[in-house]
């Protein structure tokens, strides 16, 4: 117990407050002991960093995203193939296909509705997602997108209502070149929004992640369009399926031979279900579209594979996000790595080097 | 790093400065010295009776003398508890293990208990603010980062982006919430609650550079009394964040105490992501037109 003095030479036994040196025998009666065996047992750390891993109970380190897979899964996908259709939608038009141009403007005008739909939906506070529009940020992909799609929505609105009721096509191929526009950036920038988080299955593959989702909504929108326009009409959507659908496998490959451990939570729970699901359905759809030439069943069956496949990737990425926020191995391994690799234990970013004792 | 366009966001040393705030006060924080923490958890008790935080869940972990888990909604200050086989330091302390065996050199077994507050970190650049599309989240005049509870709609994208798992959406409210510094104490100059009421001086509440210079000193201290596992955590202002305004006195490793060991800003790889963005669009763009080159129908 220390006893505070005050003496003529000031201050006798004072606490040491902040300054306690916990773990040091200083104190009278304690036993001399040796100080190299002392610090043997105590003080030092191996040189080379821990190989295994630790954790604080394994317990999560990020938060875990609470976006509803449904929301905003759904809302990826979506968004993917609202964005491709308008762009098909318009080329169709312009090259005479007006029944695929038919099919693809309802199609992006229905999934454009949805997303919004979803996306409001998922708000904590619904009643303010015009807070959305407050502000103008380039440092946050969500809000690009919510000025995006503020402008793309009612674009593919108008569209597909003009084809649908024939009135105003001035105002209908405005809106169809419109959307057109915004149609390819509504598509990809949903990757740079999911990719710009410290989710380690989404941000590790934001190199490659945006080419996943530009072939996989040209999946879905060459999809539909071959499921639903006659076969006569439908000779881009089977060989955009094919080229996309294939590319669609290639960049998913590519992107988790890219990401290092984070590609292991494509492996794991939902994630592995939906992952392992939507290969052999793209795959197919492959097929069906290259079939589809000479049957109307073929290029429908392979369609509906293309649109399930391509949601399934969706679906597989979000969840892999959600496996990889759960488990505090993505997130320290790797960073752990890095430290390795740019200095190791003494120039770690954030921390002092070993001090006298690890000497 | 004249080429990335937001070079003057991840490079101005003073986040206030940054943000806009002219003739601001400096930057303020904590440093939590977790060497002289006794995991008394009344830092937790006291951000909540003062900041309103509601009830957070009564529930029983079974893991440590710690309940509390981690930071989220309703919980802007964590005690964290490990019980480790380890001494401090030529720490002597007597523990005997339950057969009576007390280890080979009688003062007892190794034992440890190392407990830390923690709390948000307030980056320097701060990803939650960075993603936040409705200007909920603000850099305040003090340089701390402020969830403002009337603009936020719930969008969730700040808890995802957050390095060290801090914010998080509040259920039945839906709306994000974290540390605030204690905002409405500093500005009239009282300083953070958990810091008042901190016994042990563990939490140091100040001007962040004057922070700085006495955790150095402290480190150094503790370096010569033989206690080598100490070490600053989110000090320096190099790291992935530009460094924290509440960083860490910790005598293990960050991930030990449930703290990434080296995070970084999402932000600073946006500018890549944007541009692979584009380059992806105007590739599906010209995918979609292509197939439509072929003569067939």
């Amino acid at each position: 117990m220390n006893r505070t003095e005050v003496t003529t030479d000031g201050l006798k036994g004072a606490r040491p407050d902040r300054e306690a040196t916990t773990g040091v025998n200083t104190g009278p009666g304690t036993p001399d002991l040796p100080t190299t065996a002392r610090r043997r047992r105590g003080g030092e750390r191996p040189v080379v960093p821990d190989a295994e891993f630790r954790s604080y109970y394994g317990q999560a380190i990020i938060n875990r995203p609470v976006w509803e897979s449904r929301d905003i899964a759904g809302y990826l996908f979506l968004g993917g193939l609202a964005g491709a259709s308008s762009l098909y939608a318009a080329v169709s038009q312009l090259t005479g296909r007006r029944r695929s141009a038919r099919v693809a403007k309802v199609t992006a005008s229905g999934a454009a509705a949805l997303s919004l739909a979803a996306l409001v939906h998922d708000l904590g506070r619904r009643g303010r997602f015009l807070n959305m529009l407050r502000t103008f940020k380039p440092t946050s992909p969500m809000s690009v997108g919510s000025w995006l799609l503020a402008a793309y929505g009612p674009a593919t609105t108008l569209a597909a209502a003009s084809e649908v009721t024939q009135l105003l096509p001035v105002v209908g191929g405005l809106a169809t070149a419109g959307a057109a526009f915004l149609g390819p950036g509504v598509a990809t920038y949903t990757a740079a929004l999911v990719c710009n988080t410290a989710v380690p299955a989404w941000h590790d593959g934001y190199r490659q992640m945006p080419f996943v989702f530009a072939a996989s909504a040209a999946s879905s929108a060459a999809g539909v369009v071959l499921a639903a326009s006659p076969v006569a009409e439908a000779g881009p959507a089977r060989l955009l399926g094919a080229v996309s659908g294939a590319a669609e496998l290639a960049t998913g490959e590519w992107m988790r031979k890219e990401m290092g451990l984070a590609a292991e939570a494509f492996d794991e729970g939902k994630a592995s279900r939906y992952h392992r699901l939507s290969r052999p359905l793209l795959a197919a759809g492959v097929l069906g579209a290259v079939a589809g030439r000479r049957s109307r069943l073929a290029a429908a069956a392979g369609g509906a594979a293309l649109f399930a496949g391509s949601a399934l990737t969706r679906l597989a990425i979000f969840h892999a996000g959600l496996v990889s926020a759960a488990d505090p191995r993505y997130t320290v391994v790797p960073q752990r790595e890095r430290l390795a690799r740019v200095g190791g234990e003494t120039t770690r970013a954030g921390e002092r080097g070993p001090g006298p004792g690890e000497r | 790093m004249t080429t990335n366009p937001f070079a003057q966001l991840l490079e101005d040393a003073d986040p206030a400065t940054a943000a806009g705030w002219t003739d601001h006060p400096p930057r303020v924080g904590f440093f939590t010295d977790t060497s002289v923490c006794i995991g008394c958890k009344a830092c937790e008790v006291a951000c909540k009776e003062w900041n309103h935080v509601p009830e957070d869940g009564l529930r029983f972990t079974g893991m440590s003398y710690d309940n509390t888990i981690g930071l989220g909604a309703d919980t802007w200050r964590h005690v964290a508890f490990i019980e480790q086989e380890k001494r401090i330091g030529r720490q002597v302390t007597g523990a005997a293990t339950s057969d009576g065996d007390r280890g080979d050199d009688d003062d007892g077994h190794a034992v440890r208990w190392l407990m830390s507050s923690d709390v948000c970190k307030h980056c320097t650049h701060a990803a939650c603010l960075d993603v936040c599309p409705t200007g909920a989240l603000f850099r305040t005049e003090f340089g701390t980062v402020v969830v403002q509870e009337d603009i936020c709609n719930g969008c969730g994208y700040c808890i995802p982006a957050c390095p060290y798992g801090v914010i998080d959406q509040r259920r039945g409210d839906g709306r994000a919430w974290k540390c605030t510094l204690c905002y409405d104490r500093l500005g009239v100059g009282a300083e953070p609650a958990c810091a008042k009421a901190c016994p042990t001086n563990s939490i140091q509440f100040g001007v962040l550079d004057e922070l700085r210079e006495r955790a150095d000193r402290r480190l150094a201290q503790l370096h010569d009394a033989g206690i080598g596992d100490a070490r600053l955590y989110g000090r320096d202002p190099e790291d992935g964040v530009g460094g924290d305004g509440a960083f860490f006195l910790l005598l293990d490793e960050p991930e030990v105490y449930g703290l990434p060991p080296d995070p970084v800003v999402t932000t600073r790889d946006l500018p890549q992501m944007w541009r692979r963005t584009a380059s992806a669009a105007v590739l599906l763009a010209g995918l979609v037109g292509a197939s439509f080159l072929r003569r067939t129908r």
